[in-house]
């Protein structure tokens, strides 16, 4: 598989490491430089670059991939507390319980294509949301959100509100109150949570160049451009779909128990179907089936999220002080429905700009730009996966 | 037995509800082929038209009373509508009464311009995109359309009164002779009874009109109806107007039942594009059909008899049998062959 990686997917690799790891002083002159929303672009990038082995690379479109997301937070924090602190095993438990309930889904789901598609795992999803909230309570301690909790002082107290934390007791780990997750003894809260999450997401990245530049990439791809045509080669699709269906969800099982570890609380908000819709748009906005796109789209979201939200007028006459009075009250008066509390207005503004004008994302933008600039210099751009299925050539 | 007509009766106003939104989703996309994620926000936008009504109605001044004091002896300041002043006591309570239903009026307007300006600004520009975009840029349309309704209402539920003369509850059962057990709220009947109304005047528009044979005509065949001369492209438009009215009156109908909030359309419109997809994509009786089966289902699942054998089925019914549904008949209850296929 890695004899496939030219000199350029080398280079983009350790340029990405490098750009990754180097993100706390390079985003330090834009103001978002603290370890809580780094820990965020590294996540959801994860997310995102999950998100796209199922969308970029086959095109099938899941409105249901945050329940995958809600899974793994859960089972990261069951491992929390019945287990131990150590973010090893939560990792583990919630790759694997994502994986196996993505499988169930993906099974299912992927006898149908198209809409039907989008919709049946949309119905998965609001159902997992649902349940999260209704009957399943004992697992996910509904509306309050499952926590870590001090080790309980007899069996009586429920395990939501108590912990057993049986390794860890078992070792004779002392615990001062409501302990915090940790790698061997390293605290996985501020600078080295960030650090773990950037090197899962360079080890996650990878391994989606690997699927991409590999055999079973190129069939996903294939399946994208012409299904039809792989069925009449004899080659039978579905299961190639639920291995990417799978890997996908087990990505998303990753991030969210990337989620918990950061900060141990688990709730059903995050399988909500606006949270599904979250991770479409950052692949799209980044450029669905590129490698890099998803992440950069992630991060651009997670920061103007962050940013966006957390503005308001005061900050905006400060912004506009140059203008005059009455100018500026009137300019300020209508940036003030796009900021704060209407950030969500903001992002489906900036959706339905991306679908319409650039369904390729930010880097089908860079390369535009790079066409333009290098004028007919440059060989014909190679077909590039979007949204929209790349027309037959005969 | 009562109980179990008592859950049939409460299926029906919400199914009433999911039928004429999957009602206008299923012309839309039968139609012009796009699959419309804004058509939960055209819902809201109607149930926000009753709002404003009322809201405009209740415009008030305030008047030095000449007869009343309060408690400390001064005249009372009371607040007067202007339509009081304007059409005397009698009528003012009356449009105030019955500003519900007479929002109708008021919402077909503004949802017949909204839909055809939403066509031709937005949707013209999908036709041939996959569906993958078109599902992509209508939900990023509903959202901003949510967005704005929550920065001028605010996000708080706000209930709307039904007219008083059907505010109470209706003895049902004693009409059937089923026993006085069986009472039932009459905007509820209303409501059942409207959006029967409005299903029957759609398919009687398609059926019985020469515009709504032209229409269907090119739901089978776009290409040779445009050969004929037609401009069918128009005709297309208009659909979706009226698939946009008729999402706006049931939004706007719906508000005694559930105080309308920004996000009601988001909530109904991912059960109707399931009650779309198992009544059959693109048939228009599949998804009345479905509508009303799905609602009267949902209610006898959040009977307490059933909850106790399966505990959390009322929260996922409406899901299950989606599923079920798509396994075992793809093309849905109604769906026909080559429609939607994929």
């Amino acid at each position: 598989m890695l004899g496939t990686f030219s000199r350029s997917d080398w280079l983009l690799l350790v340029i990405f490491s490098a750009v990754v790891l180097t993100l706390p002083w390079t985003l330090e002159p834009i103001g978002a430089a603290y370890p809580d929303l780094l820990q965020k672009f590294a996540i959801y990038g994860i997310f995102a670059v999950g998100f796209n082995i199922l969308f970029g690379l086959t095109g099938y479109l899941s409105f249901g991939h945050a329940a995958f997301l809600g899974v793994g937070s859960y089972a990261a924090v069951w491992s929390f507390k019945l287990l131990t602190m150590n973010v090893l095993p939560a990792l583990a438990l919630s790759i694997a319980i994502a994986g196996v309930f993505a499988l169930l889904i993906g099974y299912i789901s992927l006898r149908r294509a198209g809409i039907y598609f989008s919709i049946l795992t949309l119905a998965f999803a609001q159902m997992s949301y649902n349940l999260a909230y209704s009957v399943l309570t004992p697992i996910t301690n509904g509306e309050t959100g499952l926590q870590v909790r001090a080790i309980r002082k007899s069996a009586e107290v429920s395990l939501r509100d108590g912990d057993v934390r049986i390794i860890d007791q078992a070792l004779g780990i002392p615990e001062v109150g409501v302990p915090i997750t940790n790698l061997f003894g390293m605290k996985m809260s501020g600078y080295p949570g960030f650090y773990f999450c950037a090197v899962l997401l360079i080890v996650c990245f990878f391994i989606a160049m690997c699927i991409s530049r590999s055999n079973f990439g190129m069939m996903l791809k294939a399946i994208k451009s012409n299904q039809n045509r792989l069925n009449y080669t004899g080659i039978h699709t579905r299961p190639y779909l639920i291995a990417a269906f799978v890997i996908s969800g087990m990505y998303a099982g990753l991030a969210g128990s990337l989620l918990s570890i950061t900060d141990p609380i688990a709730g059903a908000e995050r399988m909500q179907w606006t949270a599904s819709g979250e991770v479409v748009l950052m692949t799209i906005l980044g450029g669905a089936g590129t490698l890099v796109g998803p992440v950069l789209g992630a991060g651009l979201i997670k920061y103007a999220e962050q940013k966006v939200s957390s503005w308001n007028e005061g900050i905006l006459h400060g912004a506009f002080s140059f203008l005059p009075e009455p100018v500026q009250d009137f300019v300020v008066e209508f940036f003030s429905f796009f900021v704060g509390e209407g950030w969500h207005l903001t992002l489906g503004l900036m959706f339905m700009i991306i679908v319409i004008f650039l369904p390729g994302g930010v880097m089908e933008g860079f390369r535009r730009l790079r066409r333009a600039f290098a004028n007919g210099a440059s060989p014909p751009p190679r077909p590039v996966a979007t949204t929209t299925p790349i027309a037959e050539r005969d | 037995m009562d109980a179990i007509f008592l859950q049939i009766l409460n299926g029906l106003d919400k199914g009433g509800a999911y039928a004429l939104i999957a009602l206008g989703l299923t012309l839309v996309f039968g139609t012009l082929g796009v699959v419309n994620f804004a058509h939960g926000a055209l819902f809201m936008l109607g149930a926000f038209c009753a709002v404003t009504l009322n809201r405009l109605l209740n415009i008030s001044f305030e008047r030095v009373s000449e007869t009343e004091k309060d408690f400390l002896g001064n005249p009372r300041v009371e607040k007067v509508p202007y339509i009081e002043q304007w059409f005397g006591p009698d009528l003012a309570g009356f449009l105030l009464d019955w500003s519900v239903p007479i929002s109708i009026l008021l919402t077909i307007v503004v949802m017949a311009v909204i839909g055809v300006a939403m066509e031709r600004g937005l949707i013209k520009h999908f036709y041939k995109r996959p569906h993958a975009d078109q599902i992509l840029v209508t939900f990023g349309l509903a959202i901003v359309l949510q967005e704005i309704v929550r920065h001028y209402f605010g996000a708080n539920p706000i209930p709307q009164p039904a007219p008083d003369i059907v505010a109470g509850a209706a003895n049902v059962g004693s009409w059937l002779g089923l026993g006085d057990n069986v009472i039932y709220p009459w905007w509820r009947l209303v409501y059942f009874l409207f959006s029967a109304l409005v299903i029957f005047a759609v398919f009687a528009f398609l059926q019985f009109t020469t515009f709504g044979m032209v229409v269907r005509a090119g739901m089978q065949d776009r290409e040779t109806v445009g050969l004929l001369g037609i401009n069918i492209q128009r005709r297309f438009t208009v659909v979706f107007g009226l698939a946009a009215v008729v999402a706006g009156v049931a939004g706007a109908m719906y508000t005694p039942i559930l105080p309308p909030d920004y996000h009601m359309g988001m909530d109904f419109l991912v059960l109707s594009f399931v009650v779309v997809v198992v009544g059959g994509m693109g048939s228009l009786g599949g998804a009345v059909l479905a509508g009303f089966v799905l609602g009267i289902l949902q209610s006898f699942a959040s009977m307490n008899e059933i909850k106790s054998i399966l505990p959390g089925i009322d929260q996922i019914i409406v899901y299950l049998v989606a599923v079920i549904v798509l396994l075992t008949r793809p093309r849905g209850l109604m769906g026909r062959r080559g429609v939607a296929e994929e």
